[in-house]
């Protein structure tokens, strides 16, 4: 017998890999929870890529300083800091040098504020792309975040650099640090997810994000060591995953003796939590996305 | 049931007004409304509007609309503005979700709603091709593959490199076109991505749609243009406030949608004059054709002259009014354009009230084949564009057997949109010149 003889006519490119030729696509109404399709996020992964590429790509070609802007902001945030709470206030950096103690958790922050700026008004700044073509919409904050991490790494070499000119070796517990910096991720991921979505529903979100942003940045150790906290509120403090991240940093980095311990599974369930709760408003929200946007 | 490459069974979408016209809300007011009325109760879901009463704010953009493509076949879906048509392609290619019904799709889909989705001024020709492609589905190494073939059907070579904020509006839409074009998708869904562009490259694409469905792909195709679809389609659907009015032959559709609106083919009339077409000054009423003996027709002997009747109201005096027409043959090329060069009115300013405006086409004059017919009032200083209406007629021009016309005895295919019969004389020697 002679099968699909049909999908070699439609099959007209050599090598063309087609396997799912024959499969039946049902386009019906939601109800309740939809859940994500794994699948279908595996096949538009090259998208996610040329997404990312594309961010990164515009931002550099289209600033004055383009690279440049990587390092101004902690760098700048962490001059400030080192004057105002570090000479002037005199706030304690467990016992290394205020401008390290900040900078090490300005390179995670940073990241993590971006990503979550760039997130919240993706949805709303990309309505071409929502109206006009099909892909998993959650694509769009999730590059927006991913797109920070070259931002990170070139944040980061000036984190090196400054560990070198003030002789600080970093310690073996740095190899947790692609931990911290996933946590960092999801988390700014999660926050992104619920702003975005909530930017799509409510336009004057956005003017609340610069806000919250600045409200978290001193609801987390940045400026201060968490040690100020007595024993038994710290864990309760890596309700805000933030905390884990930055005392995490400075723990692998700097050897700072905050090891977070017991606090970072507060702060990975927390984020955990944040991020269930964002996929599933994201998924709400994403149904009727396009009449909307 | 079996071969189906699309089937769409009662399938519904719902907006709600509200949800159109205010857009969004802000955080601010729904929390004015929480504090100004804590216990109505608030509408769930994107832009519904407190407090308002549900059914008065719901349109169905479509509604039960049930039917099936057969793989490889072609079909046009025509209506008119907000018939539903995007709505359409928009739930199948999975842009925004159905209210009710389903349908079923089987194979890759490619949908071209739009020349160019995602382009970025910034990049590069190049850049902006892989990105494109990733956007529409290919995959990078698909992409890589036929880059040059992409390049070149664009014919951007030489600025390849260069950011697309450089290129002229042609280039643009060529490359975006381009890489669209070489999108192999197993079903196709096109909307209206042909209306932009110049003539000859709308006829590239054109051509490579076709051959696209000449090799056994299913196509959707959404248009305004009802000689694209008469020729690229063996179907169509016509949807009409988000119903299926008609489905058939395309010929059979096409004349179908330009006999709905309240009269035939051979005659278009817009009997409201608030949803009539034009501004201020002039409204259009009514479009005939009608051919000797003052008998309406939509088909005429190609021998025999015709005239189109323009009626439309000036409802504002003062202006210098130039009416006009212009006729396009199935294939969407333009025949002929004429304007109204009537002495007595030339540079005179037009009273209100009712005007026909006659053109005289003469026999022997057009080819062959459907010819549309479009209308349209310009004002003369200001210059203003009253309406203008494409397709509001149609006839058909049937030559004649009888050997009297531009055709001669010949039967086989005479090409050109105009077919005169002209003046010929062959010296030297009597004997036949008729051969065939």
């Amino acid at each position: 017998m002679r099968v699909a003889s049909r999908d070699t006519g439609v099959h007209q490119e050599p090598g063309e890999a087609r396997s799912d030729g024959a499969r039946l696509r049902r386009i019906a109404p939601t109800t309740g929870w939809a859940p994500f399709d794994p699948a279908e996020l595996w096949e538009y992964r090259e998208l996610l890529y040329f997404l990312v590429w594309r961010d990164v790509k515009v931002r550099y070609k289209q600033t004055l300083l383009g690279v440049a802007w990587a390092i101004i902001q902690p760098v700048l945030t962490m001059v400030v800091f080192s004057l105002f709470f570090g000479r002037l206030a005199r706030i304690p950096s467990d016992g290394v040098p205020y401008p390290i103690f900040s900078y090490a958790a300005l390179v995670p922050w940073a990241f993590f504020a971006n990503g979550l700026t760039q997130a919240s008004n993706s949805l709303v700044a990309s309505p071409g792309l929502i109206k006009k073509v099909y892909f998993p919409r959650i694509l769009i904050p999730v590059a927006a975040v991913f797109g920070g991490l070259v931002d990170f790494v070139i944040a980061f070499g000036i984190l090196l650099v400054m560990m070198v000119y003030f002789g600080i070796a970093p310690t073996a517990n740095v190899l947790w640090l692609p931990l911290l910096l996933a946590l960092a991720l999801v988390t700014s991921l999660a926050a992104g997810l619920w702003l975005s979505a909530l930017n799509v529903q409510f336009r004057d979100v956005r003017y609340a994000v610069p806000f919250l942003t600045q409200l978290w940045l001193f609801a987390t150790p940045i400026a201060y060591p968490s040690s100020l906290l007595p024993e038994p509120l710290r864990n309760l403090y890596g309700l805000n995953p933030m905390v884990g991240v930055v005392e995490g940093f400075r723990w692998a980095l700097l050897g700072v003796d905050t090891a977070p311990g017991s606090l970072l599974v507060v702060s990975a369930l927390a984020t955990l939590l944040l991020l269930a709760g964002g996929v599933v408003y994201f998924r709400h929200v994403d149904r009727t996305v396009a009449d909307v946007v | 049931m079996g071969d189906f490459a699309i089937r769409l069974e009662g399938l519904g979408k719902r907006y709600r007004i509200g949800a159109r016209r205010v857009r969004y809300r802000t955080l601010r007011d729904t929390l004015a409304d929480a504090l100004v009325s804590p216990f109505t109760r608030r509408g769930r879901r994107t832009g519904d509007r407190p407090g308002a009463s549900d059914s008065a704010e719901i349109i169905w953009a479509l509604k039960d609309v049930s039917f099936q493509v057969a793989h490889g076949e072609v079909v046009g879906i025509i209506g008119r503005n907000g018939a539903g048509k995007s709505t359409l392609l928009k739930i199948l290619s999975r842009i925004t979700e159905p209210t009710a019904g389903f349908a079923e799709v089987r194979g890759r889909v490619g949908s071209l709603l739009e020349v160019g989705t995602g382009f970025h001024a910034e990049l590069t020709g190049r850049e902006n091709i892989f990105f494109n492609g990733a956007i529409l589905g290919m995959k990078r190494r698909e992409v890589a593959r036929k880059f040059d073939e992409i390049v070149a059907f664009a014919e951007v070579e030489r600025f390849i490199d260069t950011p697309v904020k450089h290129y002229s509006s042609g280039m643009h839409l060529r490359l975006a076109f381009a890489v669209a074009a070489h999108l192999e998708p197993e079903v196709l869904l096109v909307d209206e991505v042909l209306a932009v562009g110049d003539a000859s490259f709308q006829k590239k694409c054109l051509s490579k749609m076709e051959d696209v469905g000449g090799r056994g792909r299913t196509i959707v195709f959404v248009s305004h243009n009802m000689p694209a679809i008469t020729r690229l389609c063996e179907r169509a659907v016509l949807l009409e406030e988000g119903r299926v009015i008609s489905d058939g032959p395309a010929h059979q559709v096409v004349s179908t949608y330009l006999n709905a609106g309240g009269g035939t083919a051979k005659l278009r009339e817009w009997p409201d004059r608030t949803k009539a077409p034009g501004g201020s000054v002039a409204r259009l009423r009514a479009v005939r054709i009608v051919k000797e003996g003052d008998l309406p027709a939509n088909s005429v002997d190609i021998r025999r002259p015709l005239r189109i009747e323009m009626e439309y109201e000036v409802v504002k005096s003062g202006y210098v009014l130039m009416p006009y027409v212009h006729f396009n043959n199935e294939e969407g090329v333009r025949a002929f354009s004429a304007h109204d060069v009537d002495p007595d009115w030339q540079g005179r300013p037009r009273p209100t009230g009712r005007y026909v405006s006659v053109v005289w086409v003469p026999g022997n004059f057009l080819a062959e084949g459907m010819m549309f017919v479009g209308v349209g009032l310009r004002v003369i200083s200001p210059n203003i564009r009253e309406f203008h209406e494409s397709d509001v007629v149609a006839f058909q021009v049937v030559d004649s057997p009888d050997g009297d016309s531009a055709r001669g005895p010949f039967v086989g295919t005479m090409l050109g949109v105009v077919r005169p019969l002209l003046r010929w004389t062959t010296e030297f020697r009597s004997g036949s010149s008729r051969s065939s």
